[in-house]
């Protein structure tokens, strides 16, 4: 039987979805207009006024924003409230230039908490529930974000933070955990760990996992769901929107619920800007509809994915939307298909490799090229050249079974790729040279 | 008693060989065997040396380096002397992995070394057949 937290709105009529999130761009639009001068002088700039914008589908005359505005507004010119009216800020982990601090008033964290807390809910949880929350605490969403969510459902919050994986193995055990959120690797280590701790996955009392905050595969769900024991649930969400709770999957796990009352979601395509039709792959934008204190509008998140409205059988009306496929600003076509360096990363990973690698693309007899790079683990290599061929061979199945192409795998000695300012040179793209 | 043989792993690119020899000429090591395997993107190059610790702190920061248990054994100069220490090995049903030969330290006689499934067997039916073992 399938549970909600808010279930009115939850599994509200389209037409109802609909009505709500007119009347909040409406207001919302309002509020950045009077509040935020920065996106002011962007709707200024298209002759725009608060009026052109009635309902959501005036949404795309609206100017985007992206991680550059944050930049050049950082840290206050996004603030659409008083100072003394945030009580919190977040922040990203800045691995791309500078942070990005994001701003909440106690209503934003209300609602966002409120969002966390469906998710919750979705994957199973109620009031009897002991919910261990080892995303970072801190500057990071995850960690006060779920945590928010779990306090909202009544479970016993469990605020172990990350890290100190002992520590989360004899919380997890002697409180009976029934339910963790962390990252995805981190729930496949602390299933390897309980393993060799000679724990069995039926020894704990775990029963589901929410799991966000960086990309991860299917197989890497099923390895997880199998180490734990549980079922394993994705989360999305970002800090510029809020934090984890955007979006959220239910006991289908075919796509995450977006929860349109908070968020209002567009395709796009990301080289023109053009709204794309449902179904489309393309760059996901956020309109956030309620946010006060950062109320960004059009955000232009560089995750590519898909939206499908298809009815979804735990009876939730919400749009729903794939598992990002990667990057905008990182997508590479070879031989006609899109790829992402960050599922190279992801194969990398799974297969128990460091993600450290280098793409190279060519091109021969008019076909591309693609030959990547890998630093070997000196613990795994051997001193006989059929096994090396072997290890090379599986890396190149496993990620023509990600990739969609078959990649020419190259194990290289540690340290041997290429390094500017400490931060490797992912890809190289020769095709120019021949073209 | 097996012997220790170092394994690297080097890249099929101009210079890998020499940065990685002259790195263990630095430290003073003593080269006493080398063989490499290559296919076309890389080599392993086989080393025995007379200080595996040394080498290994010289190298192991920037090398992909295993180190393997071998089989030495002392193999007279003449004829035969070889398909004799085969035999042995075949009668032991020992499965030979690679195999490589070099200098002996007494004139007129070479070492070979085996890389192969069971060493102690191998080692036992060696000395059974009268073949000296490093
Ligand atoms: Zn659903």
């Amino acid at each position: 039987m399938t549970n909600y937290y808010q279930k009115e709105i939850e599994t509200a009529p389209r037409e109802e979805i609909l009505k709500i999130q007119n009347e909040k761009i409406r207001k919302q639009v309002k509020h950045v207009y009077e509040n935020v001068p920065y996106y002011r002088n962007l709707m200024e700039e298209k002759g725009l006024t608060p009026d052109d914008i009635q309902s959501v589908d005036d949404i795309k005359k609206l100017p985007f924003l992206s991680k550059a505005d944050l930049r050049d507004s950082y840290p206050y010119g996004m603030l659409g409230v008083d100072l003394k009216d945030c009580v919190r800020i977040h922040s990203t982990s800045g691995t791309t230039g500078k942070r990005v601090v994001a701003f909440y008033t106690q209503n934003d964290i209300d609602l966002w908490n409120e969002c966390c807390a469906r998710a919750i809910v979705a994957a199973g949880g109620n009031e009897d529930d002991v919910c261990q929350v080892c995303y970072g605490y801190g500057l990071f969403t995850g960690g006060l974000g779920l945590d928010g969510g779990s306090h909202k459902v009544g479970c016993l919050t469990l605020p172990m933070s990350s890290g100190n994986t002992d520590r989360q193995i004899q919380f997890m055990m002697d409180l009976g955990a029934t339910i963790i959120c962390c990252t995805p690797s981190y729930a496949a280590f602390i299933g390897e760990s309980l393993a060799e701790r000679g724990y069995k996955p039926e020894d704990n009392k775990l029963k589901a996992g929410i799991f966000g905050a960086e990309p991860w595969t299917e197989e890497m769900r099923r390895s997880i769901e199998k180490s734990l024991g549980i079922k394993a649930y994705d989360i999305y969400g970002l800090t510029e929107t809020s934090g984890p709770g955007v979006a959220y999957e239910c006991e289908e796990q075919t796509g995450m619920h977006i929860n349109e009352d908070h968020f209002y979601a567009e395709i796009i395509d990301p080289d023109t800007g053009e709204v794309l039709p449902e179904g489309s792959k393309g760059e996901l934008v956020f309109t956030a509809l309620d946010k006060e204190a950062f109320p960004l509008l059009r955000y232009r998140t560089r995750d590519i994915c898909v939206l499908t409205r298809e009815k979804c059988s735990c009876g939730r009306t919400h749009v729903k939307m794939c598992k990002p496929m990667g990057r905008s600003d990182d997508m590479l076509i070879i031989r006609g298909v899109n790829v992402f360096p960050s599922q190279i990363e992801t194969v990398l990973l799974n297969e128990g490799y460091t993600p450290n690698y280098q793409i190279e693309i060519g091109r021969k007899n008019n076909t591309d090229t693609l030959d990547i790079y890998v630093e070997a683990d000196p613990a795994k290599i051997s001193d006989k050249i059929a096994d090396i061929q072997d290890m090379e061979a599986g890396l190149a199945s496993a990620m023509r079974t990600m990739l969609g192409i078959g990649p020419k795998i190259h194990l290289v000695p540690p340290k041997t790729i290429t390094r500017s300012e400490g931060k490797a040179v992912r890809v190289i793209d020769n095709r120019k040279l021949h073209d | 008693m097996a012997i220790t043989q170092l394994s690297i792993f080097l890249e099929n690119k101009p210079g890998t060989l020499h940065d990685t020899v002259k790195r263990i000429s630095e430290a003073g090591v003593n080269i006493r065997a080398m063989t490499i395997a290559e296919v076309r993107d890389f080599g392993i190059l086989r080393i025995i040396v007379d200080d595996v610790a040394k080498a290994m702190e010289v190298l192991q920061d920037d090398h992909i380096i295993t180190t393997t248990e071998v089989v030495s054994a002392v193999m007279e100069d003449k004829a035969g002397a070889l398909y004799d220490i085969l035999q042995a090995l075949e009668a032991a049903n020992v499965n030979i992995e690679y195999m490589y030969a070099y200098t002996g330290e007494v004139t007129g006689s070479a070492n070979v070394v085996f890389r192969v499934d069971d060493i102690e067997g191998a080692e036992a039916k060696l000395r059974e057949a009268g073949v000296e073992v490093l």
